[in-house]
């Protein structure tokens, strides 16, 4: 793989914690661009925090988040809104506004970024929901819809302004595996058609296996990574009994 | 021969043998019918040894593991051996597990230290005003940078807000007012027929309705019928990631929420008071016609001998300030929520009570400043 001069995410000892309970001590990464990348792990190892504190919801206690170079921390809000741009973020119950239609979901970002006139914004906002396979479902409100079709809603929002970086929050959560798959597919043909970086949040094995370029592992009790690699590496290497315990659970029940 | 499962119950037979202290189990053991206890089977008996068995059972659940761990945490106690030996495997191993639970429950002792409950107390306080001086200084800058046209507003959210709280909170705040205006002609023509000022009460409903009664009627109704609304929705937006999809975005959560409710409650309240105040009014007019036999139009041309302009100035200003309290404290309440169901009630709740409170320390502020000021 051709190493890039500019990471597409720098992590550097990032360290979070809720009033007095540490969740992540010097976790340090990068991501590069048009990669797969998925942060794995338990229940409760710090994943979602540590996507939370990557996109700004949490501002962590230490360290430093960078995109494309740029401190995102350290930003003013001109260029803290600047960054917010260039990424974006499905959440894990899709959390798409419910007093908004879905395309009007989609149109809010466009709105808010862009100056392009109404029946413009409309109409890509039914592209991209046709990009997820939502045609028709423009005037849908998101408690008309189900909830695989709710987390695609998200991603199309997600996609609005075409950022460079998308977060995925647990995709797999609540969907049957047939749906999974289909997200999975979705994603690698965003990322080839765009060359867009996906940060994925999960702890579905398959996914890992099926899409993921590299991957890093965290462990509940070190708040750090036990793991980083690409998946089949990090089977094949790592000592460690956690992380052959979790990549590994499907050959042991099929074994 | 077993009687028949209806009839059956749970039996544990004491039966003691030389020192040692038989305990035979049998019939049906479950959860939802009566069980024998081990201090009732053991009674008066304090022997050397226990034996258990369990041949009789028929049926058993977690009322026989109860009974059974009882017995061996009785047994322990009493430094008595207790022989499981008869026992099946099963049910000893989930009987020691009982016991088991039973010596590592944590039964710890939640209470603080006044120390600690002041201290902790006080740090909560002083959260909370840093949260609410925050919250207040987030919505002043985004009402300058509105007013600078820095941004826009979402008119059609504004005026979806408006329908909300003002065109359909007319039935309830026509009803309230109407009633208040009834009652405060009934109390307040028991005093003045005692000297024959019968006709005063249109003075008295007309000050009373135009300068307090109508603003904090509908203050009060808005707080419990939009304020909670507004805390509910603001509540569970947050418990669904709403929110954090806002901030993602860079799109302020403040501007986009708060600011469009704000100010439809800022311009709906003063024209529902308006309209409480003539309700009011009429209720009056009503009891007075009927009960003390004054014309509408004597008791109108006498309301206009006291109620002026400043009245009615004096009751939108207060119209418009409890508009504000409430509209501000629904919408803290709501981002402040937790998030999960219980948050989203909590914060509904202390909506009201926040804006309910405020209004009255506010409305008592204003009573002392125009009062000052002669208004």
């Amino acid at each position: 793989m051709i190493q890039d001069a500019t990471p597409a995410i720098e992590v550097t000892g990032l360290s979070s914690a809720y009033e007095d309970q540490v969740i992540l001590d010097n976790v340090s990464f990068k991501v590069r661009p048009a990669e797969v990348f998925f942060i794995i792990g338990g229940s409760g190892c710090g994943k979602t925090t540590l996507l939370r504190n990557m996109v700004g919801l949490i501002r962590p206690t230490h360290g430093e988040v960078r995109f494309g170079g740029r401190s995102f921390t350290d930003a003013d809000s001109g260029s803290r809104r600047e960054l917010l741009k260039t990424f974006g973020m499905l959440f894990q119950s899709g959390a798409l506004w419910s007093s908004l239609t879905l395309s009007e979901n989609i149109a809010l970002p466009l709105e808010e970024y862009t100056r392009l006139p109404r029946d413009e914004i409309r109409n890509i906002a039914a592209f991209k929901l046709a990009q997820v396979g939502l045609s028709g479902f423009e005037e849908h409100y998101p408690a008309e819809i189900s909830g695989g079709m709710q987390k695609r809603a998200g991603l199309a929002r997600a996609l609005a302004l075409d950022p460079s970086i998308v977060f995925f929050d647990e995709p797999s959560a609540g969907l049957d595996p047939v749906t999974v798959r289909k997200l999975d597919e979705l994603i690698v043909q965003i990322r080839d058609t765009f060359g867009t970086t996906i940060v994925i949040v999960s702890h579905d094995v398959d996914s890992i296996f099926g899409i993921a370029d590299r991957v890093i592992m965290l462990d509940r009790e070190t708040h750090g990574i036990i793991a980083e690699g690409r998946p089949a590496d990090v089977v094949a290497t790592s000592k460690n009994p956690k992380v052959l315990d979790f990549l590994t659970r499907r050959a042991i029940r099929a074994g | 021969m077993p009687a028949s499962p209806e009839t059956a119950t749970a039996r544990a037979t004491a039966r003691p043998a030389g020192d040692v202290l038989e305990v035979a189990l049998g019939g049906p053991w479950r959860l939802s019918a009566e069980t024998p206890r081990w201090s009732t089977v053991l009674g008066e008996a304090r022997p050397a040894r226990v034996r258990l068995s369990a041949d009789g059972v028929s049926h058993w659940d977690t009322s026989l593991v109860v009974f059974l761990g009882e017995a061996q945490r009785w047994c322990g106690e009493a430094g008595v051996g207790c022989d499981t030996a008869p026992l099946p495997e099963k049910m000893r191993l989930l009987s020691g597990q009982f016991e088991a639970s039973m010596r590592t429950a944590g039964h710890d002792d939640h209470s603080q230290s006044l120390v600690v409950e002041v201290g902790l107390s006080t740090r909560s306080a002083m959260r909370q005003a840093r949260d609410f001086l925050q919250f207040v200084g987030e919505c002043w800058i985004d009402t300058v940078r509105l007013v600078t046209g820095r941004t826009g507003l979402r008119w059609n959210d504004c005026l979806g807000e408006m329908q909300k709280c003002g065109a359909m909170a007319l039935p309830i705040v026509s009803l309230i007012s109407f009633l208040v205006g009834v009652t405060l002609a009934y109390s307040g023509s028991i005093v003045l027929k005692r000297f024959g000022g019968e006709i005063w009460v249109a003075d008295l409903i007309g000050v009373a309705m135009t300068r307090e009664m109508g603003a904090l009627i509908t203050g009060i109704v808005l707080a419990g019928r939009t304020g909670a609304a507004f805390a509910a929705e603001i509540g569970s937006m947050k418990a669904n990631e709403e929110i954090d999809a806002l901030s993602t975005l860079g799109i302020s959560p403040v501007r986009f929420l708060v600011i469009p409710r704000v100010i439809a409650l800022g311009l709906m309240m003063p024209l529902l008071a308006l309209y409480a105040i003539c309700l009011g009014i009429l209720g009056g007019m009503a009891v007075a016609f009927a009960t003390l036999n004054i014309p509408p139009a004597a008791y109108w041309v006498e309301m206009l001998t006291i109620v002026d302009m400043s009245d009615v100035v004096v009751g939108m200003i207060k119209a418009v300030t409890f508009g504000l309290i409430v509209g501000l404290s629904g919408c803290l309440r709501g981002l402040q929520s937790a998030r999960n169901a219980s948050g989203v009630g909590h914060a509904a709740t202390s909506a009201v009570v926040t804006a309910i409170l405020l209004i009255i320390v506010a409305d008592a502020i204003f009573a002392v400043l125009f009062n000052a000021i002669g208004l």
